[in-house]
C-alpha cells in the first residue's frame, strides 16, 4: 500500500516534508478545534449537496478533512500532459464520431459499440460545435497505486460536479490556516471561475456580440449539487437559469427578464442530456427547454458540454481509450487505463463471474457509485444477488481489479491514520485551447480501508494543494 | 434581471415578513390572554382570522386554546402560514437567488433557518414563548439589517422591498379588518376597562404602542389609533407608510428600466388616496368599507407586480 505522505516505508515523502513538520509541531486539541470550526463554516454557508431517496435531512454536509494532500509541481506536470493528452483526443474522437467515423471505419473499435449505444446522440451527427469543441469542461478522475503509478478511472465528459468544493477547501484552508500558506508554496486555485467564463465566453457562437451572454442551467434548488451551480453563476457572474425561464424566441434561446425576452448566447447546462429538450430527447421532461436542440444545430447557441459527449465517457468506450488517444494523436497515451473486462465479452464474462470477489464491477451509464459492486467488501448473498444481475445483461457491465488507491492521512480522534483517495482535476477546453487548474477534488474514503470515496457513500473530502516548482 | 430571480426576491421578503407579523400577532394575542383570561377564547379566534387561517385551523381543532393556535401558528407544516412553513419558503427562495445576495444576507437567512429548525422542532410551551417570539422577530430583523448594510440600491434591493411592503400593509390591514369594531365609536360607548386593553393589542400588534404614546401623550382614542395605523407617515407599519414605500421603489424600477406599467398607475391611485383623506371622512364612510377595498387593492396590485415584471412567464 502506497501512503502518499510517507511512501512505502516511514520516511516522509518530500512533497510532504514541510507540512509534517508543521502538522507534528501543533498541538493536536487545536488541530481538532479547527475541524469542528470547519464543519461549522460550511454549515453556515450553506455548502450542502441532497442526498436523492433520503427524507429527513436532505441537505448534507461533505465531511471535510483538514490535512492536505499534497503533490508536487513535478508529478502535477506528468499528470497535465497526461490529462491534456486524453482530452484532446476525447475531443477529436467526438468530432470523428458524430462526422465521418473514421475510427469506426479503420477498425479501431467496434462499430457495435456506438450504435447500440445509449449514450450515441444520433441527432448530433453532422453538427460543429464551435471551435469543435464538446467537453467544455472535464472532471478527470485519477487514482494512484504508487511513486510513478497513476490511472485514469473515469474520464467524466458529461456535467462533471466538485469544482466550488475544490474553491471552498481552499478558502477555508485559507481561512483557518493562513500561516501555513506562507511557509509552504501553493499553487492557487482561485482563477478557476474567471477561467471558465472566459472559456465560455470564448465557445459563443457566432451570432454572439462581443460580450457573450452566458447562463447556468440548472434543474433547480432539489438537485444534488445546487450549491455548486448557484455557487459557480455567482462567482462568474453569469445567469442562474432553470428550463422554465427559458424559451425559443426568434431562433434564439431567450430567458424572460422582468424587461422581456433576453437572448442568451452560451449555456452551460447541468442538465443530462435525455431532459435538455422535450421535444427533441424524453417528451416527459420537465427541466429542459422545448425546441432548443433545434436552435444548437442552427448554431444560435453554444451548449457546454455539447450534447452526446456522453459517447466518450461511457464505461465501454473507456476500454478502448488507449485505441482512441493513439487513433487521434499518434502517441502512446501518457496515463494508464485501469484493466477494464468488457462483460458483454463471453470470455470476459466468464472470467468475472469467476473472480467476482476480487473484483469491482461497474454500470456502464452508472455514477455516483450508485449501482457497482465492491467484490472484496461483499457478503456472500450480495455477490449472489450480483451474479444474476451480470447474467441477465452483461452488456451493462464492466469489471476492473480492486485497485490499491494510494492514501493520505485524515485527522482522526486518535491522531492522523491513512485513508484511501482519489483526485479528480478540472479541465477547460475552449477554442483557445486546454487549461488544467494546478488542483482538484481530493476525495478521501472516511472508513478504515474502504475504497469507496463517492460523498453520496459517506466520502469526504480534502484541499488538494500543488506546490509550485 | 431574470423574472425568476426578481419573483424570489420578492417572495423571500414577503415571508420574511410575513413571519414576523405573525409572531407579533400571536405576542399580542398572548398578552391578552394573560390579562383577560375570559376574553382569552375570542382573542385567539381573531388571530388565527387575522392570520388568515380560520379554514385551515377548524379543519384541525375544534376549540380555540392557546396551545393549539400557538402550536398551528408557529410550527405546524400543514399550515402554509405557520412561521415555519413561511420561514422555510423566505429560505427557499433565497436558495434560488443566491447569486443575487449578498454573502451577509444569505448567510443571515440560512443560519436563522437552521437556528429556527432546531428551536421550533418540539411543541413551545407558553412560558417559553415570549422567548421564542422574541428570537423570530430578531431573526427577521438580523436579515433585514444585512439587507439594509450591505447590498446594492438597485433592481433587487427594489423587489426586495416591494415584496415586504406590500406584505406589511396587507398584515397591517388584516388587523384593522378584524378589529376595526373596537375602533368604532359605538363600540367605545361601552366605556369598559376591555376597550383600553383592546385598543392597546391593535398598537401591540404592529409593535407601535410605544410610539404611539410618545406621540399622544398616553391618552388611547381609537379614532386617534386608526389615523396612526392608516395614515400616519411616520410610523414604520402603517399604511401610508407601507405605500410611500412602494410607490417610490416601483419609481426607481420605472426609471431603471424606463418603462411605467399598470402597477404603477395603481400604487398611486392608492397611495394618493392615503395622502388625501383624513381619518374623519374614512369613519363617515365606512371604516370596514375602506379596510377592505383596501386589502382588495394591495392584492390587486401585488398581482399586477407579478405580472407587469414577468414573474410567471
Amino acid at each position: 500500500m502506497f501512503d502518499e505522505m510517507s511512501g512505502s516505508n516511514e520516511t516522509v515523502r518530500s512533497p510532504y516534508k514541510e507540512y509534517k513538520n508543521w502538522v507534528d509541531s501543533e498541538d493536536p486539541a487545536w488541530l481538532r478545534k479547527k475541524s469542528d470550526q470547519a464543519e461549522e463554516f460550511f454549515r453556515r454557508t450553506g455548502i450542502t449537496f441532497n442526498v436523492y431517496g433520503s427524507k429527513e435531512d436532505a441537505e448534507r454536509l461533505i465531511p471535510f478533512d483538514i490535512i492536505p494532500r499534497i503533490i508536487s509541481a513535478r508529478e502535477w506536470n506528468k499528470l497535465t500532459k497526461g490529462i491534456r493528452q486524453r482530452v484532446h483526443a476525447i475531443n477529436a474522437f467526438l468530432y470523428d464520431i458524430y462526422h465521418r467515423q473514421e475510427i469506426l471505419k479503420a477498425g479501431r473499435i467496434p462499430i457495435d459499440l456506438i450504435a447500440n449505444n445509449e449514450a450515441f446522440l444520433p441527432q448530433m451527427m453532422g453538427v460543429s460545435p464551435p471551435g469543435n469543441v464538446y467537453t467544455h469542461i472535464v472532471g478527470t478522475d485519477i487514482v494512484r497505486t504508487g511513486e510513478d503509478d497513476f490511472f485514469v478511472l473515469e474520464d467524466n465528459a458529461r456535467t462533471p460536479s466538485g469544482v466550488s468544493y475544490m474553491l471552498e477547501n481552499r478558502e477555508t484552508m485559507l481561512h483557518m490556516f493562513p500561516e501555513i500558506f506562507s511557509k509552504i508554496r501553493v499553487q492557487s486555485v482561485s482563477d478557476y471561475p474567471k477561467n471558465l467564463l472566459r472559456s465560455l465566453a470564448a465557445s459563443a457562437p457566432e451570432c454572439a456580440t462581443d460580450k457573450p451572454v452566458i447562463a447556468i442551467l440548472t434543474p433547480g434548488i432539489h438537485n444534488s449539487a445546487y450549491f455548486e451551480h448557484a455557487f459557480l453563476a455567482d462567482q462568474m457572474g453569469a445567469e442562474l437559469v432553470e428550463g422554465h425561464d427559458l424559451r425559443v424566441v426568434d431562433g434564439r434561446i431567450a430567458m424572460r427578464t422582468t424587461q422581456g425576452y433576453t437572448p442568451i448566447d452560451v449555456i452551460y447546462r447541468r442538465v443530462d442530456d435525455d431532459f435538455l429538450d422535450p421535444i427533441n430527447f424524453n417528451p416527459i421532461s420537465q427541466l429542459g427547454v422545448p425546441g432548443i436542440f433545434d436552435v444548437y444545430r442552427s448554431g444560435g447557441i453554444t451548449i457546454a458540454n455539447a450534447p452526446g459527449t456522453g459517447i466518450a465517457d461511457d464505461k465501454a468506450i473507456y476500454s478502448y481509450m488507449p485505441e482512441i488517444v493513439e487513433f487521434y494523436t499518434g502517441e502512446k497515451a501518457i496515463l494508464q487505463n485501469v484493466p477494464t473486462w468488457r462483460c458483454s465479452d463471453k470470455q470476459a464474462l466468464s472470467y468475472v463471474l469467476e473472480h467476482l470477489s476480487e473484483l469491482v464491477v461497474k454500470e456502464v451509464h452508472g455514477s455516483g457509485g450508485y449501482g457497482m459492486l465492491v467484490g472484496p467488501a461483499s457478503s456472500k448473498k450480495e455477490l449472489a444477488l450480483f451474479r444474476d444481475k451480470l447474467l441477465a445483461r452483461p452488456d451493462n457491465y464492466i469489471a476492473q481489479p480492486t485497485l490499491s488507491l494510494s492514501t493520505v492521512p485524515i485527522l482522526t480522534r486518535k491522531g492522523l491514520a491513512p485513508r484511501h483517495v482519489d483526485l479528480r482535476p478540472f479541465v477547460l477546453v475552449s477554442p483557445d485551447g486546454i487549461e488544467i487548474t494546478p488542483g482538484g477534488l481530493t476525495r478521501v474514503a472516511l472508513k478504515k480501508d474502504s475504497l469507496v470515496v463517492n460523498s453520496s457513500q459517506g466520502g469526504g473530502t480534502k484541499d488538494t494543494w500543488v506546490l509550485r516548482e | 434581471m431574470l423574472s425568476k430571480t426578481a419573483g424570489g426576491l420578492f417572495w423571500m421578503f414577503r415571508y420574511l415578513e410575513r413571519s414576523e407579523n405573525t409572531s407579533r400577532l400571536l405576542e399580542a394575542g398572548f398578552h391578552i390572554s394573560l390579562t383577560r383570561a375570559n376574553s382569552a377564547e375570542d382573542e385567539w379566534v381573531s388571530i388565527i382570522t387575522t392570520a388568515g387561517a380560520k379554514y385551515a385551523y377548524e379543519a384541525k381543532y375544534k376549540t380555540y386554546d392557546a396551545a393549539s393556535v400557538i402550536d398551528f401558528l408557529l410550527r405546524d407544516k400543514s399550515n402554509p402560514s405557520s412561521v415555519l412553513s413561511v420561514f422555510e419558503g423566505a429560505r427557499n427562495n433565497a436558495r434560488m437567488v443566491r447569486t443575487a445576495l449578498t454573502r451577509e444576507v444569505w448567510e443571515a437567512i440560512n443560519e436563522s433557518w437552521l437556528a429556527m429548525k432546531v428551536l421550533l422542532v418540539n411543541p413551545v410551551h407558553e412560558r417559553e414563548l415570549p422567548d421564542v417570539l422574541n428570537f423570530i422577530k430578531k431573526q427577521s430583523a438580523i436579515v433585514r439589517g444585512a439587507l439594509h448594510g450591505t447590498m446594492l440600491r438597485n433592481e433587487i434591493y427594489d423587489f426586495a422591498m416591494l415584496g415586504t411592503f406590500l406584505e406589511r400593509a396587507d398584515n397591517t390591514a388584516r388587523i384593522l379588518d378584524v378589529k376595526y369594531y373596537v375602533l368604532l365609536p359605538s363600540f367605545s360607548f361601552v366605556g369598559s376597562a376591555l376597550d383600553n386593553i383592546q385598543w392597546e393589542t391593535v398598537l401591540r400588534s404592529v409593535s407601535a404602542q410605544r410610539c404611539y404614546r410618545w406621540l399622544n401623550q398616553g391618552e388611547m382614542k381609537p379614532m386617534g389609533i386608526a389615523d396612526f395605523l392608516i395614515l400616519d407617515r411616520r410610523l414604520p407599519r402603517s399604511l401610508a407608510f407601507s405605500y410611500a414605500n412602494i410607490v417610490q421603489h416601483l419609481n426607481f424600477l420605472a426609471e431603471e428600466y424606463n418603462i411605467k406599467h399598470t402597477c404603477h398607475e395603481q400604487a398611486k391611485t392608492i397611495h394618493t388616496r392615503l395622502k388625501t383623506k383624513t381619518i374623519e371622512t374614512i369613519f363617515e364612510e365606512g371604516l370596514h368599507e375602506f379596510i377592505t377595498e383596501f386589502i382588495e387593492n394591495n392584492i390587486e396590485l401585488g398581482n399586477q407586480i407579478e405580472a407587469d415584471y414577468n414573474f410567471n412567464g
